[in-house]
């Protein structure tokens, strides 16, 4: 019991959930960051084609201007005292239906901000970086409103102070992600894939609004203040039912097993959405909505253990996935995939990895997106070929991309001191501590982050390797140039973040202090093995997996094409069968359940008990009719042996 | 004089309007049949008032005496223009309204 006890006296100091204040200063025109973008949305799909000529550079500049306001908050934020740093924004009153009352609100508080920062600064990056890439599209304007929209919808997410007006954003950042996915809809399989991951994430959607009625039933509230504040007195089966509800949400949101398969397919949107959407905002809504909900995932150790769990699997699916693709998109989405388990992991750590989490997302969020521009670039450069056993040989021709690629590179890598040793290494420091629920979880979670670690070395150095050295194989009509400075720059600027972000953000702990009035201090844990040694461990395991990725696709010739392949290899490239899983196991059954349905309704429902029930009444009434011959006298005759029986009965009775 | 003899007055006057109804088919002589039994009514609710000494039966003759008037004036009008229609005054002829 003293794991409870324990968490319950967490949940209590959460201040987030207590003490919001109302906003003032430059906090109180938080909804200016939502505003900007959705106007910028709302002038390009309304203004049509008169926007054509400025729209593309509007969306760019309301999206920077999003971004000026969350800095100035920022600002004022880190000038107060740290436990007034939660501010609340009352917008109005939405939903009063009897007992219920849902307000909409913006919560301000170091975590919503931190996000804010993430999506507004990344966000406008892209917004450049597609004034650029995709310069020659005829549609670019609609694109442009899209991306505005979804970074509207990505802020209503964070800043929502409801569970309500978070699932709005939660549904607006879907819609975005699938109009984006489907930009190049004129072609079937891109259409498709959007329709896929529109699908899989209702899934996760349908548990998420669940998980609200039963917090609605429960707590008799949808806002942050209520549900977290009154968790402690719900049961623990509910408390754990919401919470592994929550995760299935997230699951979808997330990419992460069992909803992981729409990832993959996402890749056929254009490269600025991959970056932006799918590798550093969207996708880590999922573990937002955990940390966030932590009042509740505090007190259900068995929901906990099941977000560690499917990060712990997602992790090591998403790796070994990387490791067969000759896709360079498919390549990182499986990494990005895999490094929001670890980010899931964390989170399903509790108190001690919540802050490790957001700081992964958000060193993973500079780096996966500067990755991903870089394979847009490298895309422009070989008109639009994806395949890696094609390209080799760029670090020639595209200077810049290589060399911000190749910090993003050691990013994820884990290698000091760039931005992914300081988050990534936080991780599975964490995983290895045991938290008195049995050493085994720790020695399980440390050593898949350990091992994960390792083969991300194998993948990503594959990868880097395969694209930017060895022997040139691409053909004879691809002309590899350089980008343009719209598309290298904020490449440029990514690439600095992933040098430097960690170590700044780590620096005295700045990063873990500024979470700590949403994540609660957490006294620091000795891992089961010690610090250095997992350290030592992981480099000496991402110097192996990198040593290996540059014997075989570095020093020795890549084939052009992809030989056929251990069954190991040719399962990680078909996904791990996920896709014949959900089909054989999810959809068939399903697609045979909806026929047997169809049949029972047409012929029972429809045919026996409606139809039935017409042609009885129909050959009754055949008979009935008789009756009603035209002739007065006839009718007079029913009507006086009706009275005397009515009289006849009447007299019997009394 | 004994009152029970107007209530088998009535009584026959009841059937005797009802056996009219059931039995003839010009529309006139049904129409006088279905009058004769409203007068029959009003026969036994008078006597009926007469015996329980109140003037509630009274009352209700008077009603049923002007809606018989009113219902008198409808009725013809609607035998008249049958008539006018179908060239007959038979209950018979005008049985159209059926499935």
């Amino acid at each position: 019991m003293s794991v409870l006890e324990t968490s319950v006296g967490l949940a209590l100091a959460d201040p987030s959930a207590v003490r919001a204040v109302e906003a003032t200063g430059t906090s109180a025109l938080a909804w200016l960051l939502i505003a900007l973008p959705l106007l910028g949305a709302a002038l390009l799909l309304i203004g049509g084609r008169a926007t054509d000529s400025f729209g593309p550079l509007l969306a760019t500049l309301l999206s920077w201007g999003s971004f000026v306001v969350g800095a100035l908050i920022v600002l004022q934020l880190s000038g107060l005292a740290e436990d007034e740093r939660a501010m609340s924004v009352p917008l109005w009153d939405w939903v009063t239906a009897g007992d219920l009352s849902v307000h909409a609100g913006l919560l301000i508080d170091p975590l919503s901000m931190a996000f804010v920062l993430l999506i507004t600064f990344v966000g406008s990056l892209i917004h450049v970086y597609s004034l650029g890439y995709m310069e020659h599209d005829p549609d670019k304007r609609r694109f442009f409103a899209y991306l505005n929209l979804f970074v509207a919808a990505m802020l209503i997410l964070v800043l929502a102070d409801s569970y309500l007006l978070l699932f709005v954003g939660w549904e607006g950042v879907g819609l975005a992600s699938y109009l984006l996915i489907g930009f190049w809809n004129h072609n079937p399989a891109y259409a498709s894939a959007a329709n896929k991951a529109f699908v899989v994430n209702r899934i996760g959607d349908f548990a998420l609004i669940i998980a609200m009625a039963y917090m609605l039933a429960t707590f008799g509230g949808l806002d942050f203040a209520t549900v977290h504040g009154s968790a402690g007195s719900a049961s623990t089966t509910i408390l754990t039912i919401i919470g592994l509800l929550l995760l299935l949400g997230a699951c979808g949101k997330s990419a992460q097993f069992p909803l992981q398969s729409w990832l993959g397919d996402a890749m056929a949107g254009p490269t600025p959405v991959s970056a932006l959407i799918h590798a550093a905002t969207m996708v880590t809504a999922g573990v937002y909505l955990v940390v966030r909900s932590q009042a509740i995932f505090d007190l259900t150790p068995e929901a906990r253990l099941a977000v560690a769990v499917v990060g712990a699997i997602t992790l090591l699916y998403g790796a070994i996935v990387g490791c067969a693709k000759d896709d360079i998109k498919k390549a990182l989405a499986a990494s990005t995939m895999s490094q929001i388990g670890y980010m899931m992991l964390a989170a399903g750590l509790g108190p001690i990895g919540y802050a490790f989490a957001i700081f992964h997302l958000i060193t993973h969020g500079f780096f996966k997106a500067g990755m991903f521009l870089g394979a847009g670039s490298v895309m422009h450069g070989m008109a639009d070929r994806v395949d890696m056993r094609r390209f080799g040989g760029l670090s020639g021709m595209m200077k810049i991309t290589w060399l911000t690629f190749m910090a993003g590179w050691l990013a994820i890598l884990g290698v000091p001191p760039f931005a992914g040793f300081w988050s990534k290494d936080k991780i599975i420091e964490s995983a290895f501590v045991d938290q008195g629920n049995g050493a085994w979880q720790a020695w399980v979670f440390g050593l898949v982050a350990l091992i994960g670690a390792g083969i991300t070395a194998f993948y990503m150095s594959r990868l880097f390797f395969m694209t930017f050295h060895g022997k040139a194989r691409w053909e004879d009509d691809v002309d590899p140039h350089e980008s343009p400075l719209t598309m290298t720059v904020p490449m440029i600027v990514l690439a600095v973040g992933s040098v430097a972000l960690g170590f700044i953000l780590s620096w005295r702990g700045t990063f873990a202090s500024w979470l700590e009035p949403v994540t609660g201090h957490v006294e620091h844990h000795e891992p089961v093995l010690s610090v250095p040694v997992i350290m030592g461990l992981t480099l000496v395991l991402v110097i192996i997996g990198g040593a290996i990725a540059w014997l075989r696709y570095g020093r020795d010739e890549v084939p052009v094409v992809a030989p056929v392949g251990s069954f190991a290899t040719r399962a990680a490239r078909q996904d791990l069968f996920q896709d014949e899983f959900n089909e054989n196991f999810l959809r068939r059954p399903g697609a045979s359940l909806v026929a047997g349905l169809e049949v029972a309704d047409d012929d029972v429902i429809d045919g026996g008990l409606v139809g039935g029930t017409s042609r009885g009444l129909a050959g009754v009434a055949d008979v009935v009719r008789r009756a009603q011959n035209g002739f007065v006298r006839t009718y007079a005759l029913t009507m006086l042996a009706g009275i005397v029986a009515i009289l006849g009965a009447v007299w019997v009775i009394q | 004089m004994n009152l029970t003899a107007y209530i088998y007055l009535a009584t026959l006057l009841f059937a005797i309007g009802a056996l009219v109804v059931l039995l003839r088919r010009n529309t006139i002589i049904v129409f006088m049949g279905v009058e004769l039994m409203l007068n029959a009514c009003n026969l036994a609710l008078i006597t009926f008032a007469r015996m329980h000494g109140s003037l509630d039966g009274q009352v209700y003759v008077l009603f049923v005496m002007v809606v018989a008037a009113a219902e008198v004036v409808v009725g013809l009008a609607i035998i008249m223009s049958i008539y006018r229609a179908r060239r007959s005054a038979s209950v018979d002829d005008a049985n159209l309204l059926k499935l």
